[in-house]
């Protein structure tokens, strides 16, 4: 194993480890080339109180710019989707950012006129990481503010979904209208009405009594009409579709309460129901808009279009120009920058091509291709341009037809939760009570007592103790999981992780971190100094992934010259360093049998002066945690692997998953997809997929549960129900846990409050729920529900919390 | 004419008066981003020019 120690040192931009120490300004180091030029340029214009509010508030810049990278922002059709408003002077803009992670972030953004005088306005919206420009039309373009933004480290994310629905993205506000409005008009009625308890038998003054009530009901109206409103549409809509959903009881519960109260008023038999009502409609509407307040920062549901570019460099004669990518005809050469998406399929014409297929098909290692081999659109470019020519336009390439083609099979069927079922027979239980005693007291000959028992129990029957048990446990347990970096997108997610059997996972970029190659030396001692830096500066000049992972590896403090360097594709190099004679490569290359012990990954032999030194064997790196996860999964579901790649971790995946599991390689993402149809057709319980690339894009949508893994919060990851970063795939087992928990704890909550629906029909069947019961009841059972859920997914939040310290642990021991 | 009901439409009026600006802080964007003002109001201005 790697035993080489250096004094660390972090980037004074973004805090990640410095390999080496060629960057430097000043006393500070960086870690490559971009984040030293954002510090300079942020230096130059006086601007360094970015490091003073935030430790390392950057992140990591990459990479060599081109000058024309944005030229595309030039042209007028990318211009007039991307402004909002110009008024010829200034223009209106808005970007995604999604590097905006700390209030460092802010301030910079928002001190963007200091760098750039044309800007005269620049507001952050920090939940939606957008940032919203005014800029001065006549002393700069578009592209220069795209420029700008770029240079200090925030690249705006365009993207051909982004631009083809275009909009400002306006939260929702009558929410918290509804919200206020019902809370106004609760707390007024509530204190009028403490009068009329407070008489208790005697009654209040007739005067005071008839204004308490006029006043009770104008202000009933808006919360009726408005506040409730969202109740009413989605209880007819669910009649419309045939079918009763939980809102269709609470909806009626209100529309009786609210008629029992007019008659009761005007009848001047009592006060009604009024503030029960409108107390039940505040509660209930704070419940939902905690369970909606989910991540709007995250886009659940992104198309392959948002992965591609908007627009690729087209050679005519010679001289390059930007095209719209939906512009690109056949027989168009492109030209293709390192780490450049190619957008369409096409043909290598000039260059060397090495492609990184990792997140269209799951192939861990690049492919190299010489001229006249097809490229298929997705795939990335490692490491230098090539050129190619179009064979297909977009619309009809590899990526486009495969996600279309599984887009209209979509299931369209309303999946009906749990709750709404419990919701139903409950309405269906209190009906059936309402109907025995008005057919008792209607037997008696007591019809005053036949409506008041009807009427009451049906109020009383209302189920929202079970909406706002489900509603507050649900927000709080999202909130609790988005701590831990699992973000599900609504809360029906979480009802059905509970019913999962079956767990499908993919490997590349999922169950392995395609970011991190694992290195292994075995051989002779490298520590010596001359080999180790003789190999490294061998490989440093080689593209190959599997030189620059060995380079990563070996971390050189200084480069050699290397005289006669030679490259043999697919295969390995050779040199002279020093009055040695070096060859790198392949066993098949260097013509070495390796024993079997090794067969795992990509093996790389050094042979010095026609004599083996080494072996340097590079493979996956699964993600930490895996294998303590797998083992939890693998008792309590049924496993599967899925993936694009081939089968030389065989072993390794069967170690892990159990003999049980069914693993399949070498699949195609129809094949992936179709495996998840085949599975649900069994029938034997919900499936859930999780994946990391467009290869899985079909298999998550189709699955019951698609959970797409992502690598920091701005990559790219298909439209799926949750979004798990890789960090935390080791705590799934947990997650799953808390699903169920959740579920316990709502029927729990639900059960408690219950007890108050009970002691309230026990009243009601006998026709004298007097208003002042009802009144303490029903906000009595709302708060309880609250206060419990509340309670509970804290404790288990705790509980999780502490075993999360066992998993670390447990991670330390085994090396 | 009871003091109460003076009473009760004096306090009526008024949170009636703190409802609607409530409602005015919704609809002028006020609730729309919650993160980024608490953020802001802890830089401090340097150069001391305009806002």
């Amino acid at each position: 194993m790697n035993t080489i120690t250096q004094q660390k040192t972090t980037c004074y931009h973004c805090g990640d480890l410095c390999s080496d120490r060629s960057y430097q300004t000043g006393d500070k180091t960086f870690c490559c080339n971009g984040c030293k030029t954002v510090f300079e340029i942020l230096n130059q214009y006086e601007m360094c109180e970015y490091y003073e509010i935030n430790a390392h508030p950057g992140l990591q810049k990459r990479g060599t710019e081109r000058a024309d990278k944005f030229a595309f922002v030039d042209l007028p059709e990318v211009i007039s989707k991307l402004i909002l408003f110009t008024d010829g002077k200034f223009t209106h803009v808005n970007f995604y950012l999604p590097q905006i992670h700390c209030s460092s972030c802010l301030w910079l953004l928002e001190n963007m006129h200091k760098i750039n005088a044309g800007i005269s306005k620049c507001r952050v919206d920090f939940e939606q990481k957008e940032v919203y420009i005014v800029f001065d039309e006549t002393k700069l373009s578009l592209r220069k503010v795209v420029e700008t933004l770029d240079s200090i480290g925030f690249q705006p994310h365009l993207s051909l979904q982004n631009l083809d629905n275009k909009k400002i993205n306006q939260p929702d506000r009558s929410r918290w209208a509804k919200i206020g409005i019902a809370g106004f008009c609760f707390g007024n009625i509530m204190m009028m009405s403490f009068a009329d308890y407070a008489a208790g038998g005697l009654g209040v003054e007739t005067n005071i009594a008839l204004f308490i009530k006029v006043a009770s009901v104008i202000l009933s109206l808006p919360v009726l009409f408005y506040a409730a409103s969202e109740f009413f549409l989605s209880a007819w809509a669910g009649i419309r579709h045939r079918y009763l959903n939980l809102d269709f009881p609470v909806a009626l519960a209100l529309v009786i309460t609210f008629v029992r109260s007019l008659y009761e008023i005007f009848t001047g038999i009592g006060m009604g129901y009024l503030d029960s009502m409108t107390g039940i409609v505040f509660f209930m509407l704070i419940g939902r808009w905690l369970q909606s307040r989910t991540y709007q920062t995250l886009s659940f549901d992104r198309d392959y279009k948002s992965f591609f570019p908007i627009a690729v460099a087209k050679v005519i004669d010679g001289v390059v120009s930007h095209v719209p990518i939906e512009k690109i005809a056949v027989h168009d050469v492109l030209q293709i920058h390192s780490n450049e998406i190619i957008g369409v399929d096409a043909m290598v014409s000039k260059g060397m091509a090495n492609i990184d297929y990792s997140f269209v098909t799951g192939e861990s290692m690049p492919v190299s291709l010489a001229i006249g081999d097809l490229v298929y659109a997705g795939g990335r470019q490692v490491s230098g341009i090539v050129e190619v020519i179009a064979t297909k336009p977009f619309s009809q390439s590899y990526m486009t037809n495969l996600w279309n083609q599984n887009q209209h099979q979509k299931t369209t069927e309303i999946r009906e939760n749990i709750y709404d079922i419990v919701g139903r027979y409950f309405t269906y239980l209190v009906l059936s009570i309402g109907l025995v005693s008005m057919i008792y007291w209607w037997q008696s000959s007591r019809l005053d007592l036949m409506w008041n028992a009807i009427t009451t129990v049906l109020i009383v029957a209302c189920p929202c103790a079970l909406l706002l048990a489900k509603n507050f446990t649900y927000g709080n347990l999202m909130q609790v999981l988005s701590t831990n970096k699992f973000y599900v997108k609504s809360a029906d997610v979480l009802e059905r992780m509970t019913k999962i059997r079956h767990i499908v996972f993919d490997k590349t970029g999922t169950l392995t971190d395609v970011h991190q190659a694992k290195v292994n030396y075995s051989g002779e001692a490298l520590d010596l100094g001359f080999y180790k830096t003789a190999i490294a500066s061998l490989l440093s000049q080689s593209n190959h992934p599997a030189s620059k992972a060995i380079v990563a590896f070996l971390q050189p403090s200084e480069i050699l010259e290397v005289e006669h360097y030679k490259e043999t594709k697919g295969g390995g190099i050779e040199a002279w360093i020093d009055d040695h004679y070096f060859k790198i490569g392949s066993p098949a290359f260097v013509q070495h049998e390796i024993n079997g012990t090794q067969e795992i990954g990509t093996n790389v032999v050094v042979i010095v002066d026609h004599s083996v030194i080494g072996i340097f064997n590079i493979c996956n790196n699964y993600r930490q945690g895996i294998r303590g996860l797998m083992s939890k999964l693998k008792n309590a579901y049924n496993l599967s692997l899925v993936s694009g790649d081939n089968a030389t971790e065989m072993d390794a995946i069967r170690q892990m998953f159990g003999l049980k599991a069914s693993v399949l390689f070498n699949q195609s993402p129809s094949d992936k997809y179709e495996y998840i149809s085949a599975l649900q057709a069994e029938n034997t319980g919900c499936v859930m997929m999780i994946g990391d690339g467009l290869n899985d894009a079909g298999a998550l949508k189709q699955s019951d549960v698609g959970i797409a893994v992502a690598d920091g919060s701005h990559t790219f990851t298909p439209a799926a129900d949750a979004i798990i970063d890789g960090e935390s795939m080791a705590k799934l087992y947990m997650f799953f846990q808390m699903a169920a928990y959740g579920q316990r704890i709502i029927f729990a909550t639900f059960a408690f409050a219950a007890i108050y629906n009970i002691v309230g029909l026990y009243f009601a069947v006998q026709g004298r729920l007097s208003p002042l019961i009802a009144a303490i009841l029903m906000p009595a059972s709302s708060i309880t529900i609250i206060a419990m859920s509340y309670g509970l997914v804290s404790l288990l939040a705790k509980k999780l919390n502490t075993q999360k310290d066992v998993y670390s642990q447990t991670i330390q021991q085994i090396p | 004419m009871s003091v109460i009901i003076i009473l009760l439409l004096v306090s009526l009026t008024i949170a009636a008066g703190f409802l609607i600006a409530f409602l005015w802080s919704v609809s002028t964007g006020q609730y729309d981003d919650l993160k980024s003002p608490s953020e802001r109001i802890l830089f401090t201005d340097k150069s001391k020019t305009k806002k």
